[in-house]
């Protein structure tokens, strides 16, 4: 069991280098940067002109299914990049077990498809 | 794998592909649509479920895994297995009428109760916990959106938000556990695991800290006190069969997993939980009894019922053994055609937009619908745990492996609250046969409700009056799974 967790040791080390990483980041800005605010400072930037309204606004609906929708083909490509790397290791199984899959994707493109979930209008 | 193993694990979880295949099969029929739509799709599924039954019944006769060890056929799944699809099956029966008077007829709906069913599947015979928790995700995001089917209705929507929020975090806090064990043991197949359990000391705190998680997690699945306060909302705001349908197939599933990790496979685990499982089923038992006699909506009383119940299902896994797991899985098969059979009539009384809830809705049912008000009186005596119906001996049964296993005084206040529980099932009774009611229930009982409710009338009536078979197949079921 020993042996198992010191596999995880690189996490650790990772987990805690990325965590450091971002602490001092944070602390080295709060101790070392200039501070000097004022309104035009302070105030939403825009592209150089006024900003038009909040930034807290409504937000289309449409646009969460269609990220919903694109995580499920990116999930595809990560599962199909390991998948096509090792090609040549893999036996039948490997590749009808990815055919399975890749089926199963297709009743549910064809789904969204014919649901109208890609239209935008 | 080789080939050979390859076919002999499709083989063997043949059923969970038919019914898979049924729902994709169903998807895809639903995208045209055509008259008649609903029943159609209706009947795929049930012609599905009766494959895939028959199936289980062929790979029952030789018990086995697959999957390398990951999945199994066994006495103990194949018990389960016919009650899932005994309950899915009597919940597509009573859909039809229930969508069609709510104006939500879609085809997705059957998709979603043969998705939700594939996943119960795999979990109760799931051998790893890898695989179980990827069944009950699976049956949970399809109960999610069946939970929401009703788009128009805010309490439908609301219910399914909280829902999904509550069961994201019990998933999250059963995965912690899962994560845990596989921190100290070094793998996630429940074989081996229980064997490098073995090793490790009960008094580990590391251990006690996974098994409070995996406890939690699980409790939090069945709606135990204190964490059921998802359960009432849930199932007052679900749609009526699929209400029915969580509190059956997803509650037999769920206790599926508690009984093959508590008592078969990490039964080593015992002494760190018995003493608070033992403290939650007293309060189950207590917090449903009483939290139930003030509802006046009937799918928030059965909910309250239905913790109520959950806690004498934990009754019975304290009893533990060959005897406590038999009376829990007769109690389920008993519960399973009760409720599903109350919900038929539940079915029967809705008028669309969630009217016809009111328990007041059930007074003068005996003058105006004598047929339905017997089969409701059956159904909610037999939930009381009345003889001679079959809910009498699901208690009696899960009492007298308490009693052996030397936990009288739990026995004791068992039979207390569930005197209690009997008052808010007799008042729905005191109604239907008491009561007037000027605008008396109108409602034709359409063919498939005709059936569900024969099938559910006579399992309530036959395991009354045959108590003692249906406990020998239980029992004979569980010796398969402990073996």
């Amino acid at each position: 069991m020993e042996e198992m967790l010191r596999e995880y040791l690189p996490i650790l080390v990772f987990l805690a280098v990325a965590v450091g990483l971002g602490i001092v980041l944070i602390l080295a800005a709060v101790v070392l940067a200039v501070r000097n605010p004022d309104p035009e400072k302070v105030s939403a930037y825009e592209c150089g002109f006024n900003a038009f309204d909040d930034a807290r606004m409504k937000f289309d609906v449409r646009f969460y299914l269609v990220s919903i929708l694109f995580i499920i083909f990116d999930l595809e490509i990560a599962f199909l990049f390991p998948w096509a790397v090792g090609f040549k290791d893999i036996s039948m199984t490997g590749f009808w077990s990815m055919m399975v899959f890749l089926g199963v994707l297709t009743i549910g493109f064809a789904y969204e498809w014919k649901k109208g979930a890609l239209e935008w209008e | 794998m080789d080939l050979t193993q390859i076919t002999s694990s499709v083989l063997a979880s043949g059923p969970e592909i038919i019914i898979i295949l049924g729902a994709c099969v169903a998807l895809m029929l639903s995208l045209v649509p055509r008259p008649g739509q609903g029943a159609l799709l209706a009947g795929l599924s049930l012609v599905m479920i009766a494959l895939a039954a028959a199936m289980s019944l062929t790979l029952a006769q030789n018990p086995q895994t697959a999957y390398g060890g990951m999945f199994v056929n066994d006495g103990f799944s194949t018990f389960f297995k016919m009650l899932l699809y005994l309950g899915t099956a009597l919940t597509i029966l009573i859909s039809d009428r229930y969508l069609g008077t709510e104006d939500a007829a879609k085809g997705e709906y059957y998709v979603l109760l043969l998705f939700a069913l594939s996943g119960a599947m795999i979990m109760v015979s799931g051998k790893d916990l890898l695989i179980i928790y990827v069944g009950l995700e699976l049956q949970a995001l399809s109960i999610y959106v069946l939970v929401g089917f009703l788009t128009t209705n805010t309490r439908s929507n609301e219910a399914a938000l909280k829902y999904v929020i509550l069961g994201a975090f019990s998933s999250g806090l059963l995965l912690f556990g899962l994560s845990l064990l596989y921190g100290l043991t070094g793998t996630t197949q429940l074989e081996a695991m229980g064997e490098a359990l073995d090793s490790v000391e009960t008094s580990s705190p590391l251990l006690a800290l996974a098994t409070v998680f995996l406890i939690v997690g699980l409790l939090f699945k069945v709606g135990a006190v204190p964490f059921h306060m998802w359960v009432p909302d849930i199932y007052e705001g679900a749609p009526s069969p699929v209400t029915g349908f969580m509190s059956t197939v997803g509650k037999v599933a769920a206790v599926a997993v508690i009984l093959r990790l508590l008592i078969q496979d990490l039964a080593m685990l015992d002494p760190i939980w018995r003493g608070s499982v033992e403290a939650v089923a007293v309060l189950t038992l207590a917090a449903g009894s009483f939290a139930a006699l003030v509802q006046t909506n009937i799918k928030r009383m059965l909910a309250y019922s239905s913790i109520a119940h959950g806690g004498f299902l934990l009754l019975g896994l304290l009893a533990g053994g060959s005897e406590g797991l038999a009376s829990v899985m007769l109690y389920l098969l008993i519960f399973t055609v009760t409720n599903l059979g109350l919900f038929a009539v539940i079915v029967l009384l809705n008028r669309g937009a969630g009217q016809g809830e009111n328990i007041q809705d059930f007074s003068g049912l005996a003058k105006s619908q004598p047929g339905v008000a017997l089969m409701a009186l059956v159904f909610l005596l037999s939930l009381a745990g009345i003889p001679p119906t079959g809910g009498f001996f699901a208690k009696f049964y899960v009492l007298v492996a308490l009693v052996d296993a030397g936990f009288v005084l739990l026995a004791v206040f068992a039979v207390l609250l569930s005197a209690i529980a009997a008052w808010f099932y007799l008042r729905v009774i005191m109604l239907m046969y008491m009561e007037q009611n000027d605008q008396p229930a109108v409602f034709q009982v359409s063919p498939a409700i005709g059936w569900a409710l024969i099938v559910t009338f006579t399992g309530t009536v036959l395991t009354g009056v045959l108590p003692a078979w249906f406990l020998g197949v239980s029992k004979a079921a569980a010796t398969a799974g402990l073996g």
